[in-house]
């Protein structure tokens, strides 16, 4: 028995709804707080604060936000191809490799303009190369892919350790990173335009990868809902029956959308590397690529939505450390736990409050809801 | 004799701001056959649903043998003596006959015990009502007539003394609806209450004492059937008159367009789908394939449009051989002027969660009129769209609108507008009108003829046996993957019947 539902206006389906189902995560969230004995508004106030109050505190969650852009949308355009990419995480700490590579050579003989598209190139192809295999296996295979990218996470992990240590690390170091990257490397930071509208910022990483990140967040919604190959993705995505039909081969389609997706997801790596740190580092990617998945789910896959989400979890990563600092009883675990309770209400209850909204939307307004959009089960 | 089994007082029920019935008054006599008819979204399955405790009416009142009742789940619908026979079988398929009729209905935490009462009860039953069904077959080898007969048996069993069956015929042969009507005759006999929802106005003329009409929500008229005919039912199902026949004239069938040679397919595990098929389409003719559902036409669809692997024969297209490995590029396909209407539109023949516009180039994204460079021409696109929306008169007129929001039969005409438009030569449609109203069947038939007067080559598969013989200038008839039989437009639905459920075919073996 199929339940009719009333259709919803664009902004309460973009909008209203995750802001609601936000708002629960928040509340939830809250007695969690409670539990372990600290006050949830002051929490609350403590982590917005720490995430927005000052210049300095926007300028971190911006650049958490940056990495958030990317790693969301790679996983948003693997799911418009009907895929889970859930390696986004192996696929740009390989990307580091390729950055690695790129800023040791060109550092001390190119500026940074030019080391820059070189980096972005490297991180992009290993990032779409570590995604290549998986969508090669599972496009003339079947192996399902959201095994084969986690098992590829691994590889990544070790593949990097490898590298780390064998190879890129200075002969004398101890520690298992590359040399810090010379000026040639290093990204100019964004920290002036905060400082524009009278923000004071002490030192933040805040840098141009983000300009990348909303390049990359425009040329996504050009690519899935301007291109030839974006109607594909989507066709493939909603029915590969369909896709069959329409003469779309699923094995191109496959391996294409999936390497758009690594290479998307490799991007991330340049935003800690030649951003940040100034080096190549052991688990640099430190969850980013994970955290795309919440943030694509709740930007509902659409580029927009994805921007607005990785500010959202940028505020989670910037402020949480904050209530952290401020309220010992509360750890990092605490934070992982609101952003666990952020992605279960986002994504996997994602339709638990839309009955009620759409109710409350068809007894206010009677003649925004189609006539056509209920269509049951036919007699 | 004159007693109600079931009343209907007042009944209203509302999904949003839309009110699927509306102030339904309804009586059922005890020991009738009650019809129901009306399109799809008539509100006639929202009723029944009511009525067995799948929704609440938001008003209104049941009474079940002159008591007012509350029926909330489908257990009290159960509890009252209403059972139910889906249109979708709710039978575990690997679990033997015995045990779907236990099925929720065990009398002890024990298995054992609970099986051996309900073998001897089942045999009771069998015997009474001239149900037989070996109690001991697993569902999934049972032929769909007999798994019906299970469904039926289920609700007998738990005592149902009103019975309704949703659809019952859509997926028999026309011989295996009739015994249908001979058991539901018999269960009359012995006193039980039949209502029967169907689309199919032959049906409810030949079984059915009384038949209630619904339209748009609303009962709009109970008749005797007697005193009814087949004309009377359409207008008022459908609120005007319809066409139940399209007039067409002779078929000036020119040369040979599509050539299929002893075509074979099988399907994934290894079963012989289609064997040995030979026919051939010529310009200017509607050759219908009839058949009952799953004995090979959906496999013969897929192969000779390019999706469906062949293991051997050969299709040839305007003279040219077309790929048969499965891996035949139904574009390329289309560009030689094949076009393909799938049985399957909500999976196949479009993409529901597309907007519309979005689906009328399904399968033409690589025509260079939708395309600037790599990118989609959106401007084209959308007012292509809207030419197929006024001239193929589909509603609502929305090229923006979600496809899943609109009704089946504009869906269809989606598809039809989208691969008609295209000139092609040849057109392959499998189930033109399934899941389409009474009024968008008559349309989608005018234009399928028209094609053909353009002098196109038409090849249609429907398990509709009406709708073959009205379109088809010659009829071909499948059976367990075999041609058997081939039959001019005026052939007898007797005849077709015995040939679609291979009686002639297995004497001619013999």
């Amino acid at each position: 028995m199929s339940t009719p539902y009333a259709k919803l206006p664009a902004w309460a389906d973009y909008v209203l709804i995750p802001l609601i189902n936000l708002f629960v995560a928040f509340v939830v969230a809250g007695f969690v707080v409670i539990l372990v004995g600290e006050n949830p508004l002051r929490a609350a106030v403590v982590l917005v604060e720490g995430a927005f109050g000052r210049g300095q505190g926007i300028a971190f969650t911006l650049f958490y936000a940056t990495t958030f852009i990317f790693s969301g949308l790679s996983v948003a355009v693997a799911a418009h191809c009907g895929l889970f990419n859930i390696g986004g995480e192996g696929q740009g700490y390989i990307a580091g490799l390729g950055i690695g590579i790129v800023c040791l050579a060109f550092d001390s003989v190119l500026p940074w303009w030019l080391t820059f598209p070189i980096a972005i190139i490297a991180a992009a192809a290993m990032g779409a190369l570590w995604a290549l295999i998986p969508a090669y296996l599972q496009a003339k295979r079947g192996s399902h892919i959201v095994i084969t990218t986690i098992m590829f996470n691994f590889i990544a992990a070790s593949v990097m350790v490898r590298a780390l240590v064998g190879y890129l690390k200075p002969p004398a170091s101890m520690a298992p990173q590359t040399r810090t990257f010379l000026e040639g490397a290093q990204l100019p930071k964004l920290n002036w335009v905060i400082e524009l509208f009278g923000a004071k910022i002490r030192s933040a990483p805040f840098n141009v990868s983000s300009l990348l990140a909303l390049a990359m967040a425009f040329l996504v919604w050009v690519l899935i809902w301007r291109t030839k190959l974006g109607y594909e993705m989507r066709t493939y995505g909603h029915s590969p029956k369909a896709a069959r039909y329409a003469g779309i081969s699923e094995i191109r389609i496959i391996i294409i959308a999936m390497m758009i997706s690594g290479a998307l997801a490799g991007m991330m790596a340049l935003n800690p590397t030649m951003g940040d740190q100034h080096n190549v580092a052991l688990e640099f990617v430190s969850g980013a690529g994970f955290v795309g998945i919440a943030v694509a789910l709740m930007g509902r896959l659409h580029p927009v939505g994805i921007v607005m989400a990785a500010i959202l979890f940028g505020m989670l990563y910037q402020g949480g450390a904050e209530l952290a600092f401020e309220m010992p009883a509360i750890s990092r675990d605490m934070i992982v736990i609101i952003q666990g309770l952020v992605i279960l209400f986002a994504g996997a209850l994602e339709h638990m409050f839309r009955p009620y909204v759409q109710a409350l939307f068809a007894s206010l307004s009677p003649k925004s809801v189609g006539m056509e959009a209920v269509k049951g089960k036919g007699a | 004799m004159a007693q109600a089994a079931i009343e209907l007082i007042g009944i209203d029920k509302s999904f949003g701001a839309v009110r699927a019935n509306r102030d339904i008054n309804l009586e059922i006599m005890r020991g009738t056959i009650h019809g129901i008819v009306g399109e799809n979204g008539a509100g006639k399955s929202t009723l029944m649903s009511i009525l067995y405790g799948f929704y609440q009416a938001d008003s209104g009142e049941i009474r079940v043998g002159g008591q007012p009742a509350s029926i909330k789940t489908p257990n009290d619908a159960i509890a009252l003596g209403i059972g139910m026979v889906h249109q979708h079988f709710m039978l575990v398929d690997n679990f033997s006959v015995l045990e779907n009729v236990i099925l929720g209905a065990e009398s002890d935490a024990l298995l054992k015990k609970s099986i051996a009462k309900a073998r001897s009860e089942l045999e009771r039953l069998e015997r009474e009502y001239g149900l037989e069904v070996d109690p001991d077959a697993i569902i999934e080898e049972l032929p769909v007539g007999l798994q019906q007969r299970v469904e039926i048996l289920k609700a007998l069993y738990r005592g149902a003394e009103i019975l309704i069956l949703d659809e019952p015929t859509g997926v028999l042969t026309p011989a295996e609806a009739d015994h249908l009507f001979r058991i539901l005759r018999q269960l009359k006999e012995q006193g039980k209450t039949i209502v029967l929802i169907t689309h199919k106005l032959r049906e409810i003329m030949a079984i059915t004492d009384t038949v209630s009409v619904m339209r748009q929500g609303t009962m709009v008229a109970t008749r005797e059937t007697k005193k009814t005919t087949v004309e009377e039912l359409a207008e008022l199902m459908v609120g005007r008159r319809v066409l139940l026949r399209v007039e067409k004239g002779e078929a000036k069938a020119g040369g040979v367009k599509l050539a299929v040679k002893n075509l074979t397919v099988k399907d994934s595990r290894g079963v012989t789908m289609v064997d040995d098929v030979s026919f051939d389409v010529h310009a200017g003719e509607i050759v219908g394939i009839a058949g009952v559902a799953g004995n090979g036409q959906s496999e013969l669809l897929e192969a000779i449009s390019g999706i469906r692997h062949a293991v051997s024969g050969s299709v040839m297209l305007d003279g040219k051989p077309i790929d048969l490995t499965g891996a035949a590029d139904p574009g390329e396909l289309r560009e030689r002027g094949l076009a393909h209407v799938p049985e399957d539109r909500h999976h196949v023949g479009l993409v529901l969660a597309f907007e519309e516009n979005e689906n009328s180039i399904l399968g033409y994204q690589d025509d260079e009129r939708y395309l600037k460079g790599p990118f989609l021409d959106i401007d084209a696109i959308r007012n292509d769209a809207r030419d197929k929306i006024v001239k193929y008169d589909i509603r609502p007129a929305d090229c923006r609108l979600k496809t899943a929001n609109f009704s089946g039969g504009n869906q269809q005409k989606i598809v039809l507008a989208r691969e008609m438009e295209q000139d092609p030569g040849v057109l392959i449609v499998g189930q033109p009108t399934r899941g389409v109203d009474v009024g968008a069947i008559e349309f989608i038939h005018k234009r399928l003829i028209a094609m053909r007067d353009q002098g196109k080559a038409v090849l249609v598969v429907s398990v509709e046996l009406d709708e073959i013989r009205s379109l088809s200038d010659r009829i071909l008839v499948m059976f367990a993957g075999r041609i058997v039989g081939e039959r001019g437009p005026d052939a007898t639905e007797g005849e077709l019947g015995l040939l679609m459920a291979g009686v002639e075919h297995r004497e001619a073996a013999e």
